[in-house]
């Protein structure tokens, strides 16, 4: 542009310059390098993590993991079956004490309140806080109000209950995600045939946000099963020779029984404690790819 | 395009003509008859027995009054148009006749909208008994995502239906001139269905409870013309039988449908707020061929709106 | 239809608009829906009233100000001091050094996805972030006392001493723990900004840097903020790793290469050793925890506060 032109109307060749600028932008590409850095540093943190847990773990994942009982004197023939059977004991209830609790609060949330009343309000911003609330506070919760208030003791119930009331108000808000994705037409439809407000919800609403809500609930189960905080203050931490056998019973969970073994100092504690993490993960894995297959599946565009 | 009459040219040709001819009132209007007849509107029989009679409707959204003082009344098995700008209230009024204004929290309605005699919002009214009766067909085309037989089910169904479901389905099918097309796909999901063929599943859906009157809110803005043509000729069969009152924008549509036809605009008052008013309700004839009042001449000979 | 029905259906106009039968069945289940969203407050109430008469009883013994200003931190010991500055000090420490890492790799990671990231990259760079969400904190705990602790003691100048549990190990691991917190509620807050304004600044002749950083991050301030103390409260509330990685003593230092205890590893251990009911040294456990409470409630509330303020603005 600076050089003289011979005519008014530039060249094409030098036109083409005008616009091309400086080819190299130091400080834009250094910056999309430093964002990409960012995220490559999480990932590169992630597959170091789950490549040293399997090395650790790799002598001691056999089947005498899910065979053999903790024992604080045998670490070599050790195993976790009672915290694998005390995990699936402690999440089967806790699924059925709160989604539907959880579900049914998301429903009323959505459907029935009033956005305007105060009192509905105070009902939203409590589960936006409950959400974030330590998970060790619930221990507290459990220990102080359930365990010993309620003379609930150490049990089955009680690890359950708490856990329950951790996750709700993860179920609550991914389910009210779920219902309100279901597009307003349809209700208004519904309605407009001369149905009630409930026959809508049951027969239209809920089957068509049933996907999310899954969704929702396997994620926030799979929060509870990978919780120890709250589940060490209520009890569960010596070494349990036996599996359940009901509500009343005591019982460990596979964090809690992981967290023991790491405390423990013989170098073969951590070898059982890697294996179990790399079975805990193994578990995680599993919900969370069937929660992304669900969403997947029936995601809907309407 | 083949079933839509040609209206378009005709009506600039009635507008300018009105023009020329003198103002009267809409009472000499209705009596007197009138000169330009040329264009082929719906036969125009008085109004029949009323079905809903409006006084003094207005309808609030919180503080604003979105409609202001609807006086009208619709007459049994005839169809009878809304047409006006967008912003006019023509939609409020109509989701007044089955109350699903109702549920917009803020929305409240002052004024008398009878429906037979009976108060629509009196105290003992139950809103799922009005709806039963006064079915509803939406802009947009929103079958459920279910399948063909279960969306025609659904009413029947949750009104407690006792009787063969498979004949009701397959006699609203037939009376909705959709079964030959459907016959064979029953099972299939709805949503797989044309616009068109979806927008008369709605329909057939609404006929499949029987209701009294049937509530169109601009049915055919989301369609092609050839759809809408068979969603014409659909209204015209169902009118037999039915109430019909169908908000839409097209004046053409109006014009070729229905009986009667109201026209609505929006008012700015001082401080710039909108009411939407009835300007004027009339036959439908009436309405496009010698209207009395200048804003409906304005508004369907195109220089507003 | 036959004409019958249709005479039928208009002889049935007489029938009144008025309820056939009463409809009690949508009262009650509006009742239960009601009762389960209620059962959200009576956690909330739970909390406070297994929080509040230990916490009070623990203060009949211990003045306030005793225990927000003591320096010593005993109480499970014979000679018992209650000062929780300790255990505030190594919170603190620690959430510093996770908030290090975890602020500016997590607003790095959300603009990215947000404003770079090709919709193929990111469909697989997002899932990734959530599976780092979604590992439970005793892994992280045991990566961080097992790995990264041996890892620091090669790496840090030899004048340095590192204990086998110190606050760095377990700061850093915390700190890529709440990476996808921030980066997630980021990344909302950044998507929420109009499109026009990115436009806008784009017909002004700015980059792609310049338009993130100058308008489209000031734009989505408060989300950004929202997110920051969601993650300080996140932070604040973690108990496994700091309780793997960091140890149980609480000496009141700010030095993170030692041991240091910090109030949830303090509430977790306690609870899980055998400490009678009602004792003074349960009851501390209660009154840690009321603080701890407390903190991240104010945090919570102030998060919520920032992301409706954003949410207002755009959506």
């Amino acid at each position: 542009m600076t050089a003289p032109v011979k005519d008014a109307v530039p060249t094409a060749e030098a036109r083409r310059g005008m616009l091309a600028g400086p080819r190299f932008r130091p400080g834009e590409s250094l910056f999309r390098w430093l964002l990409l850095a960012c995220l490559a540093l999480g990932i590169v943190f992630l597959v170091s993590l789950l490549a040293y847990v399997l090395v650790e773990a790799w002598p001691r994942l056999d089947s005498r993991l899910w065979t053999n009982f903790p024992s604080i004197r045998r670490p070599e023939n050790a195993g976790a079956q009672s915290a694998i059977y005390g995990t699936i004991w402690v999440i089967s209830f806790t699924a059925l004490f709160c989604l539907p609790t959880g579900i049914m609060a998301a429903v009323y949330l959505e459907e029935y309140a009033d956005q305007e009343r105060w009192y509905n309000r105070l009902i939203e911003v409590n589960i936006q806080n409950l959400a974030a609330v330590p998970s060790i506070i619930y221990g507290i919760l459990g220990l102080g109000l359930l365990a010993r208030q309620l003379a609930l003791g150490t049990t089955v119930l009680t690890a359950s209950l708490t856990l329950s009331l951790l996750v709700l108000p993860v179920v609550i808000i991914s389910s009210r995600e779920a219902i309100r994705a279901v597009p307003r037409s349809i209700r208004q439809a519904s309605l407009a045939l001369g149905a009630t407000q409930w026959q809508t919800i049951w027969r239209q609403v809920l089957p068509a946000a049933v996907p999310g809500i899954a969704t929702g609930s396997i994620l926030a189960l799979s929060r509870a099963i990978g919780e120890a905080a709250p589940v060490i203050m209520l009890g569960a931490v010596t070494f349990v020779m036996f599996n359940p056998e009901g509500l009343q019973s005591e019982y460990t969970v596979l964090p809690v029984q992981i967290y023991n073994w790491i405390s423990q100092s013989r170098e073969e504690f951590h070898h059982l404690a890697a294996a179990a993490i790399i079975l805990l993960l193994a578990i995680l894995l599993v919900m969370n790819a069937a929660a992304i297959w669900l969403r997947n599946r029936y995601s809907r565009r309407w | 395009m083949t079933a839509v009459p040609e209206t378009p040219s005709s009506l600039k040709t009635t507008a300018t003509a009105v023009q020329e001819t003198d103002m009267t009132s809409p009472s000499d209007a209705a009596t007197g008859g009138t000169k330009t007849p040329q264009v082929s509107f719906r036969e125009a029989p008085a109004l029949t027995s009323p079905v809903f009679e409006v006084g003094g409707l207005s309808v609030f959204y919180g503080d604003h009054e979105a409609v202001r003082d609807v006086n009208m009344t619709i007459g049994e098995r005839q169809i009878t148009a809304m047409i006006g700008p967008s912003g006019c209230g023509k939609s409020t009024v109509l989701r007044c006749f089955n109350r699903m204004n109702d549920l917009i929290p803020t929305a409240r309605v002052a004024g008398k909208i009878h429906y037979h005699d009976e108060d629509l919002y009196g105290r003992d009214v139950d809103p799922i008994e009005v709806r039963r009766r006064i079915g509803m067909v939406f802009q947009k085309p929103n079958p459920f995502p279910k399948s063909i037989y279960d969306n025609i089910a659904y009413g029947p169904r949750v009104g407690g239906f006792r009787g063969n479901l498979d004949d009701l389905v397959e006699e609203t099918l037939t009376h909705a001139a959709l079964w030959d097309e459907v016959k064979d796909k029953l099972k299939t999901s709805a949503l797989a269905l044309s616009g068109g063929q979806q927008q008369r599943l709605c329909i057939a859906r609404t006929i499949a409870v029987k209701p009294e009157v049937i509530l169109m809110d601009e049915p055919c803005s989301a369609l092609d013309p050839i759809a809408t043509a068979k969603i014409e000729d659909l209204m015209e069969h169902l009118a037999q039988e039915f109430t019909i009152v169908i908000v839409t924008h097209n004046m053409q549509q109006a014009a070729r449908v229905s009986h009667r036809t109201a026209f609505f605009t929006a008012d700015v008052d001082d401080k710039g707020v909108r009411h939407g008013r009835l300007v004027e309700y009339d036959e439908t004839e009436l309405i496009f061929s010698n209207p009395c009042d200048q804003r409906t001449e304005d508004y369907i000979s195109g220089r507003f709106g | 239809m036959t004409a019958s029905d249709a005479s039928s259906a208009a002889g049935a106009v007489s029938r009144s608009l008025r309820r056939t039968r009463p409809r009690y069945g949508e009262a009650v289940i509006k009742g239960m829906l009601l009762t389960a969203a209620l059962v959200s407050v009576a956690t909330t109430v739970g909390i406070v009233v297994s929080l509040i008469p230990p916490a009070v009883e623990f203060f009949r013994t211990v003045s306030v100000s005793e225990f927000l200003t003591g320096t010593q931190w005993t109480p499970l010991f014979a000679e018992k001091h209650f000062g929780v500055l300790p255990l505030v000090a190594a919170t603190l420490v620690i959430t510093s050094i996770a908030l290090l890492i975890a602020i500016p790799v997590g607003l790095g990671a959300a603009i990215y996805l947000s404003e770079y990231a090709d919709p193929r990259l990111r469909q697989w760079l997002k899932p990734s972030l959530e599976v780092l969400a979604g590992i439970p904190t005793v892994v992280y705990g045991f990566f961080a006392l097992a790995f990264i602790t041996p890892l620091l003691k090669d790496i840090l100048p030899s004048g340095w001493t590192l204990d086998v549990r110190n606050g760095l190990a377990a700061g850093l691991v915390m700190g890529v723990m709440i990476v996808p917190t921030i980066a997630s509620l980021t990344e909302d807050a950044l998507s929420a900004v109009p499109h026009a304004l990115r436009e806008g600044s784009f017909a002004l002749g700015s980059g792609k840097r310049t338009t993130s950083v100058r308008v489209v991050v000031p734009a989505a301030l408060s989300g950004i903020v929202a997110a920051c103390v969601l993650g300080i409260s996140r932070a604040v509330g973690e108990t496994m790793i700091v309780l793997i990685a960091a140890g149980v003593s609480a000496e009141f230092t700010i030095k993170p290469l030692g041991e240091m205890e910090t109030m949830t590893a303090f509430i977790a251990r306690a609870a899980s050793g055998d400490v009678p009911v009602g004792s003074i040294s349960y009851n501390t456990i209660f009154a840690v925890g009321a603080l701890l409470f407390l903190a991240t409630f104010v945090m919570n509330l102030i998060s919520i506060r920032l992301v409706r303020k954003y949410r207002e603005v755009y959506e």
